[in-house]
């Protein structure tokens, strides 16, 4: 790499993928059961969350941190940062991309993150508190924050070019992806990007508690149900995916196993209308819609599905909706529109890139994966949802929307020929 | 290519909390670092800190923005409010009486109007405060959700930084909270750039803040011995490049920059401070908390800085250390000045305003990068504070105790953070702008 000045001609397309989900733990079992509308909600394993007034998450049952990463890497570090080491070892294997045959300069790790090591920093907080600032343990510093995970990929793999940390809440796992993007233009070959998260601890549930946007329903079938007559909010889930993206000339030189898609185009607006609630004029997700297709050279017509944000809340799923009619104008109504989601919670930052892969998984098998507890579409939800089973057909572009608390707007187009 | 002026300044720091206190103090070597007020010390290793003395409601906060926002966000949306006003620029609305009457207003698009801003402890500040109330101060892990206090979750996610501020200013372009630890504050300026390159926003409000004054913050340093021990003498305790330095001293504050696409801030007659001439970074790849003794990677940053705006070693008139006052940072940062400048290094003034205002971890390196722009705009080199006894492995020109009038056209800057990252960034007057000397 001699410089980083952008080139727009180096195209970005991503190789691997490596999931985490509630559904299923890599990436084959998280496409099987997502094509098959499998749910990963129930009740809360991790603790007892008989306080809490959310007692359902998304948990990644049977995740074993020790399968990918050594005992000494493991006490250092958070569950989050265990998941996502795995994604990238998974991403890894599937793109067959052996780091130690690239030069470190040429491989960046950009990840988002929402809320951090949560579980190792509300221990160190009560070590604090309870016991004294001489029992909060020497990895502290190291695992809590939010740029721990990105920290520890470039140690793993040895990835020495620009790393990066976004944070942008729901919508971070695409500025990931629109960042690794903008590095490859400007001369890195190879970026691990995507996002995960781990929410689901005593304390953070009780921060998520607060916004008062988590559904309080006992049983996983009533709790998340975007853009259903009956949706009540959302529910966490924890997990995410890393992407690894490459160039499309260093993709194609190597003769990649396979190219999923390429990162075609990204729209990011705010809605910069209020503190914690989206501007209910959907506006600037309209637009984020609009630069998004803008910047990929595609027209409405040509976007064959989307893997809409699903945020679960009947303001903001009617939002969403009027959104995707502004930006994509008449023809919306006719593009298939599913949320995976609904299987799996809100997974904040590790959100994105789960639908970013379900998106690429969709186009390889032409099959659009359901969007399940939506029985009868709210009033204004008038889209031409998926539900049930996975719909079949061939895929050639797909569109991911993602919004965060805050008003973070992002809109993101991959599409299958390169 | 599309290319970034900055064009406004506003800064809170330790010892001043606007842009001339911050400057008139820190061109006066006067040091912000003392025993630390925001909460009972006993007990910690370091007990030491450069605590802001900031008022948000002068700072032009509301009452309702300052129970709502963290300190790091309003240390940002007072930096921003001073960086916006410096700029110029045009915020308010095109009213018709007015553009009727012949007045030429040039009115931002909020929608080409980005803001990216580092942190890299975010909300702990009002995570911790959190913690104690629902937690029965420790005791229980099952925390109970009535004592939460209000605005909890934006505590949680340090994304509020970003968002609050386009709010704050109806910015409705990209928006995004960059948190690579200690380089948090550099790369968000670069973040921003790279936005004005690619043609993805015009203007940006881009900078970083932190608050991490606080005791979980604070107990995260003490084990890996990282910050200094100097108790008795907290006015004395950051020593960048001294002999006797023994870790860097916490501080806190944040600082904005206003980005203008360069062209588009020429047309409106915009006062330009300088450009971003280069940005970098890189990882180590080696080490959470420890650095490579060759100082490659960091080397490799600042050459990449170097290329981008076509800078020779002898170019560069004044670094700006990330010089934290730890043993190994300011050795290893001293080898890669002599490992990319050559025998330009020993001639080139370097100074730490960490010296003076203490490591804001996320939050320093957008304060060192508001130090540039003013080092440049007013012709002066600011001091290492403290130093005195020179260190045999850090052998350069670390600008003693006094400033020194100096016309800097390029000024780089470089920092390193946990995580392994190391990034650099050159300001430089733009050569169409250079006065030509006599």
């Amino acid at each position: 790499m001699t410089t980083s000045l952008p080139d727009p001609q180096r195209r970005s397309v991503i190789t691997g993928i490596g999931a985490v989900a509630p559904n299923g733990i890599g990436t084959d079992a998280f496409w099987k059961a997502t094509k098959a509308g499998k749910s990963g909600i129930g009740r809360i394993q991790r603790f007892d969350p008989s306080i809490y007034d959310t007692q359902l998450a998304g948990e990644v049952d049977g995740f074993s941190a020790g399968d990918y990463i050594d005992k000494r890497l493991m006490v250092q570090t958070d569950h989050w940062t265990h998941m996502a080491l795995a994604g990238a070892q998974m991403a890894l294997d599937d793109a067959k991309f052996d780091p130690e045959e690239h030069d470190d300069y040429s491989m960046s790790v950009i990840t988002a993150s929402s809320s951090g090591g949560n579980e190792f920093g509300q221990n160190e907080i009560q070590n604090l508190w309870g016991k004294g600032p001489v029992f909060v343990g020497a990895y502290q510093s190291i695992a809590w924050f939010y740029a721990a995970t990105t920290g520890q990929i470039s140690i793993k793999h040895q990835m020495k070019g620009p790393c990066g940390v976004v944070v942008a809440e729901g919508a971070g796992g695409l500025e990931s992806l629109q960042h690794a993007r903008r590095s490859i233009r400007r001369g890195v070959e190879t970026v691990v990007g995507g996002g995960f998260e781990a929410p689901i601890g005593p304390y953070a549930i009780t921060c998520q508690q607060g916004t008062g946007l988590m559904s309080t329903a006992s049983s996983p079938e009533d709790a998340y149900r975007p853009f259903d007559a009956k949706a009540n909010g959302h529910v966490p889930g924890e997990g995410g995916a890393i992407l690894l993206v490459e160039s499309l000339q260093q993709a194609e030189e190597r003769g990649a196993d396979q190219i999923y898609g390429e990162i075609a185009g990204y729209g990011a607006t705010n809605d910069a209308y209020h503190w914690g609630k989206p501007a209910p004029d959907g506006v600037q997700l309209a637009r984020a819609i609009r630069l998004a297709i803008d910047d990929a050279g595609v027209k409405p017509e040509g976007i064959d599905v989307i893997f809409a944000d699903a945020a679960g809340t009947p303001e903001a799923d009617a939002i969403e909706a009027k959104a995707i009619k502004h930006g994509l104008g008449h023809h919306a109504t006719e593009i298939p529109v599913t949320a995976p989601k609904s299987m799996i919670g809100r997974l904040y930052a590790g959100g994105a890139p789960l639908d970013v892969a379900a998106a690429l998984l969709a186009m390889r098998d032409g099959a659009i994966p359901p969007t399940v507890n939506l029985d009868k579409p709210a009033e204004g939800c008038d889209l031409n949802f998926v539900t049930g089973k996975a719909k079949e057909g061939k895929l050639g572009t797909a569109l991911v929307v993602a919004r965060g608390y805050g008003g973070f707007n992002a809109a993101l187009v991959l599409r299958r020929e390169v | 290519m599309r290319r970034s002026a900055v064009t406004g300044v506003g800064v809170v720091a330790p010892g001043g909390a606007t842009r001339d206190a911050f400057w008139e103090n820190i061109t006066a070597g006067r040091t912000a670092t003392r025993k630390i007020t925001f909460f009972d010390p006993e007990g910690f290793r370091s007990q030491i800190a450069a605590e802001c003395d900031f008022d948000p409601v002068a700072a032009g906060l509301t009452e309702h923005d300052r129970r709502r926002m963290d300190r790091y966000i309003q240390f940002a949306a007072a930096s921003a409010i001073e960086a916006i006003e410096d700029s110029g620029l045009q915020l308010e609305e095109l009213d018709a009486d007015r553009s009727q009457s012949g007045v030429q207003l040039q009115a931002v698009d909020r929608d080409r109007m980005a803001v990216t801003l580092g942190s890299a402890v975010g909300g702990t500040m009002a995570l911790e405060d959190g913690y104690v109330a629902v937690s029965n101060r420790g005791k229980d892990w099952l925390v109970n959700p009535e004592y939460s206090p209000p605005f909890l979750y934006n505590g949680l996610v340090p994304s509020s930084l970003a968002s609050e501020v386009s709010l704050m200013f109806g910015a409705h372009g990209p928006s995004v909270v960059i948190s690579t630890g200690c380089t948090s504050g550099i790369d968000a300026i670069g973040y921003g750039h790279q936005l004005i390159q690619d043609g993805e926003a015009d203007v940006v409000i881009s900078g970083a803040a932190e608050s991490g004054i606080s005791p979980i913050s604070m107990a995260c340093f003490d084990p890996i011995k990282a910050t200094s021990r100097r108790n008795d003498d907290p006015e004395h305790a950051s020593r960048p490049f001294d002999r006797d330095r023994d870790g860097f001293v916490m501080g806190e504050g944040g600082a904005v920059l206003i980005l203008e696409e360069m062209e588009s801030a020429k047309d409106r007659g915009a006062h330009i401070y300088c450009e971003v001439a280069g940005f970098a970074s890189r990882g180590n790849a080696y080490h959470m908390t420890g650095l490579r003794p060759d100082a490659l990677e960091m080397s490799e940053a600042i050459l990449d800085a170097m290329r981008q705006g076509d800078i020779n070693p002898e170019d560069v008139d004044y670094i700006n250390a990330h010089g934290s006052g730890t043993k190994q940072n300011d050795r290893h940062e001293t080898g890669a000045y002599k490992n990319t400048l050559g025998e330009h290094a020993y001639k080139v003034p370097i100074s730490s305003i960490k010296s003076m205002v203490g490591h804001s971890l996320g939050g320093i390196g957008a304060i060192e990068m508001a130090a540039c722009a003013l080092a440049i705009e007013n012709g002066v080199v600011p001091p290492t504070a403290n130093y005195e006894n020179p260190d045999s492995d850090c052998d350069l020109d670390y600008t003693p105790i006094t400033a020194r009038r100096k016309q800097i056209q390029c000024a780089l800057s470089t920092a390193s953070g946990f995580g392994g990252f190391q990034s650099a960034m050159i300001f430089a007057v733009p050569p169409e702008l250079k006065e030509v000397s006599a």
